[in-house]
């Protein structure tokens, strides 16, 4: 392999990467705060790519962005109002089944609005084939795009759970709800803007990706599927850990497309989340007591 | 002789010692207390002694047999049978039905067989419900035998507990905290009951807070506090020991 | 007696929809109610493992593709190219071959449908007891993505080789003769029987699972869904029960898979997709989770329905919109609803007074 294949590689998986640490941390924050796995968080990917290509000809491009990323979290609040606030106590199995019916609808609408045909939102800067040098290896632009805005969202998330009031609730939610709740926190509201914040920064990499990947109606589950893999392969509620594990599975994924044939490439990364789960349930970064404090 | 002998038993979370090098032994045919304030370890001695949890070193040998490493099914196909501190009922199931599941480790009837209703499963299936009937009358709950158990009162349920560990016929009964939630009447009874199992021959092994009951029925007790052996001896011994005074009431 | 006499009430049901059918002439109906059957067999051993023992799998469409495909390819796919090797030839030994003609009246060697049913089921339940015994450790969300990704694997599997046809799937799957004179095939000519056929399995495994649940295994699976760690504490040895009746509704789904695609000459990757088994374990879920007649009902009215054509392009929102609609308003499946009981039980409560923790 030359220098530069590696390169371009090493860039691609980066870039998948990104997208699958983004995913894993819209499922790290509502598991946080909530205990739930949210198995319509590819759908916010989806939706935020198909909502902008729309939105797209009737304004420039980063209203359009803006626009969509607002109506996913507006969805995402939705979700959480309509199926999740009044529910007390359910059980993990009434959860999954509910949260995985709400992918189902999310998807089943998405083809009945923009039918099956891939669509993808236009280059940010120039077209599909210009370039830029990087270390002697040429990388589309938009591949710098995916990677700033997805570093951008990590840095302002953990700086709002680290700094901001708001954020700060939130984590007292994920660490002890009841007693959240004794210090006169709202925790339903938490909840509820959870979802919000899981479906915005999901939109917002819907969009950045949606020129490399494209997007169609169905994107939803694989994505889940992957993202649901960095979280855990990172330790379930641990963000730092997802990124390190989104990165890892990005990069191993680009690497083998010239090994394995691009029809078996999901059954590989699938294949990578049972052996995780029967290896190490906790992640590569996990340790086996704290995990044993959750209830599964 | 010793039914159950516990040797250097130690289990650690993280940094906390949960219960540090504990030895002692549970002769037959006699009630022993484990008593001690809260986080002295004694839920966790029991999760030990019944298999629910590994210990991190040390010995638990029953009837000769070392218990290390045995599942906590095989634990109690051999006979060692236990309640739990806030009552565990099988939920989607009737209190008779729930008895039912104790006398698993003492019939046979495979999932083949089960499921071709072969002809030798249906007396064994007979006696499983003599049998569970019988024991809920014997703690007077076999009028709500029919009953989802979860939806019985708190006392109820317990009574079906114990019924349901002693259609195990276990020759070991661990019993945590089995007056817990209960008032002094029920209390009462529960220790009439516990005296009655032990004259059945069944080894009683019991963690509980309530000392009254504790002086009134065990033949030994043995002391923790943060997960060590304080002392152990005859009700009357204990209730002199100084070091437990300490622990009680403070210097 | 109440278990006679609703298996009975069952039978009847079988015989007169039939006679009502073709009274009015309308045996075509019996064609969707044939595949009905089928999807129930596979829906009643899923009821047992999710209802019943309580661990989810949104991966059983995998059990009944590889049943469908494995049982389609070995009697399709040509094997006269390999009959020197020692495989096909031990096979051919064994008289588990037949010779035929194909399409272009080339000579074509298949092995024998009874070979590849027996086989294809052995495999399934293989494959599950294999993946069983990991999986099934795992609970909760771990538990339904585990199976989850069970099920993507199987289906990109076949939509990737050629070998099971990738997108197409397989056609032209022959008949299936059970005894001389009573095949599975789908032909207008064979539908009463086949009806019957595909019925018989059903009450069959209806009362072979009805045994099970009031039998000692079943009080067993029940006490592991009501808390698995007091059932081990009763000497239940959780991890094997689970394990055995996973493989079982793996068995019984891959049986169904056999049996309907031989009866539609076909069988395609959308079977094993993952809105299968969502489908599957939402009407689990209408029927009442723990309710073996509940599943079975909502599964001929909803798979009926569903192939019918009356739901139309909705056909997965349906599913979908059910399987809310449930889990929210009634976890319990919506034949349990019954209000007077549910008064006259919290009227119970208050009588006895009791204390509750």
């Amino acid at each position: 392999m030359t220098a530069e294949l590696f390169i371009q590689y090493l860039f691609a998986g980066i870039t998948y990467g990104s997208m699958y640490a983004i995913v894993a941390i819209g499922f790290n924050i509502i598991y946080n705060t909530t205990g739930i796995i949210n198995f319509a968080q590819g759908e916010f990917v989806m939706l935020g790519g198909m909502i902008s290509i729309t939105l797209l000809r009737f304004m420039p491009l980063p209203l359009a962005i803006v626009l969509a990323v607002g109506i996913t979290m507006a969805v995402g609040a939705l979700i959480e109002i309509v199926f999740i606030r009044w529910l007390k106590e359910p059980s993990v199995l009434r959860m999954v089944i509910i949260t995985i019916g709400i992918s189902i609808l999310i998807r089943e609408a998405a083809l009945h609005i923009w039918g099956e045909s891939v669509r993808s939102l236009p280059y940010f800067v120039g077209n599909e084939i210009t370039t830029t040098g990087i270390l002697g290896a040429r990388i589309s632009p938009q591949v710098i795009w995916v990677i700033g805005v997805c570093t951008m969202m990590v840095l302002l998330l953990s700086l709002f759970f680290g700094t901001t009031s708001v954020g700060r609730e939130m984590r007292a939610c994920a660490a002890n709800r009841t007693a959240a709740i004794l210090c006169g926190i709202n925790t339903r509201n938490m909840v509820t803007l959870s979802f919000v914040l899981s479906a915005g920064i999901g939109a917002l990499a819907g969009c950045v990706m949606s020129p490399i990947t494209s997007t169609q109606y169905d994107n939803g589950t694989g994505l889940a599927i992957k993202g649901f893999t960095v979280a855990i392969l990172g330790g379930l509620g641990n963000s730092g850990g997802a990124v390190a594990a989104g990165l890892l599975l990005g990069i191993i994924e680009a690497f083998s497309v010239s090994v394995v044939p691009l029809a078996f490439q999901e059954a590989i990364a699938i294949a990578i989340l049972l052996l995780i789960l029967f290896v190490r349930p906790n992640g590569l970064f996990g340790s086996k007591d704290l995990a044993g404090l959750k209830e599964f | 002789m010793a039914l159950l002998e516990v040797e250097n038993l130690q289990k650690r979370f993280g940094g906390l010692l949960a219960v540090d090098d504990v030895s002692f032994t549970v002769k037959q045919g006699l009630i022993k207390a484990v008593i001690g304030p809260n986080g002295a370890g004694k839920t966790t001695l029991f999760n030990l002694i019944s298999g629910a949890l590994p210990p991190t070193s040390g010995r638990i040998r029953y009837n000769g047999d070392d218990l290390g490493g045995k599942k906590p099914h095989s634990i109690a196909a051999l006979g060692i049978a236990r309640t739990y501190q806030n009552v565990k009922m099988f939920a989607g199931m009737t209190a008779l039905e729930n008895v039912m599941v104790g006398r698993h480790v003492r019939s046979r009837s495979g999932f083949l067989a089960s499921m071709l209703k072969m002809p030798w499963t249906w007396s064994e299936e007979k006696e499983i419900r003599k049998r569970s009937v019988e024991l809920l009358d014997l703690l007077g709950v076999a009028d709500v035998a029919d009953k989802e158990a979860t939806s019985l009162a708190f006392g109820q349920q317990r009574a079906v507990e114990f019924a349901r560990a002693l259609a195990m016929e276990p020759s070991l009964l661990l019993l945590d905290e089995p007056a817990a939630g209960l008032n002094i009447y029920e209390t009462a009874e529960v220790g009439r009951l516990i005296v009655r199992i032990r004259d059945l021959g069944i080894t009683v092994l019991l963690v509980e807070h309530d000392m009254s009951l504790v002086m009134d029925i065990s033949d030994e007790i043995l002391v923790l506090s943060f997960g060590q052996t304080i002392a152990e001896g005859i009700p009357a011994a204990i209730q002199q020991d100084p070091e437990v005074i300490k622990i009680y009431l403070g210097e | 007696m109440k278990r006679i006499i609703a298996l009975l009430v069952a039978c009847l049901l079988v015989i007169a929809v039939e006679l009502l059918c073709s009274w009015t002439g309308t045996l075509y109906y019996l064609t969707q109610m044939t595949m009905s059957a089928y999807y129930s067999l596979l829906i009643i051993g899923l009821c047992v493992v999710m209802g019943y023992a309580g661990q989810i799998s949104l991966g059983h469409a995998g059990f009944f593709a590889i049943g469908g495909y494995l049982s389609a390819a070995l009697t399709t796919r040509n094997l006269l190219l390999f009959h020197d090797s020692l495989l096909v030839r031990g096979l051919d030994f064994a008289g588990l071959l037949v010779t035929g003609k194909d399409i272009y009246g080339g000579a074509l060697v298949v092995v024998t449908p009874w070979a590849a049913c027996l086989f294809a089921v052995l495999v399934a339940a293989t494959i599950a007891f294999l993946i069983g015994i990991p999986v099934l450790k795992l609970k909760g969300h771990y538990l339904a993505m585990a199976t989850l990704g069970f099920g993507i694997i199987i289906y990109r599997l076949a939509l990737a080789s050629s070998y099971f046809g990738g997108a197409d799937g397989i056609s032209a799957v022959r008949p299936f003769p059970l005894c001389p004179g009573l095949s599975v095939s789908g032909g207008p000519s064979t539908r009463v029987e086949n009806y019957y056929i595909a019925w018989g399995l059903v009450l069959l495994g209806v009362i072979l699972l009805r045994n099970l649940i009031n039998s000692r295994i079943g009080r067993a699976l029940r006490a592991i869904h009501g808390s698995e760690e007091a059932a081990e504490s009763m000497g239940v040895d959780t991890a094997r029960y689970k394990l055995y009746i996973f493989v079982l509704s793996a068995v019984l789904a891959a049986i169904a898979g056999v049996f309907l695609t031989h009866y539609n000459g076909g069988i395609g990757p959308s079977e094993a997709s993952v809105m299968k088994s969502v489908r599957y374990v939402a009407i689990v879920a209408v029927g009442g989770m723990a309710h073996l007649w509940g599943a079975l009902t909502m599964s001929i009215v909803l798979n009926f329905l569903s192939l019918r054509g009356v739901f139309g392009t909705y056909d997965d929102a349906i599913f979908g919109t059910i399987l809310i609609l449930i889990m929210l308003f009634a976890p319990e499946g919506i034949l349990r609803i019954n209000v007077g009981q549910k008064l006259l039980s919290l009227g119970g409560v208050f009588k006895k007074g009791g204390r509750k923790d």
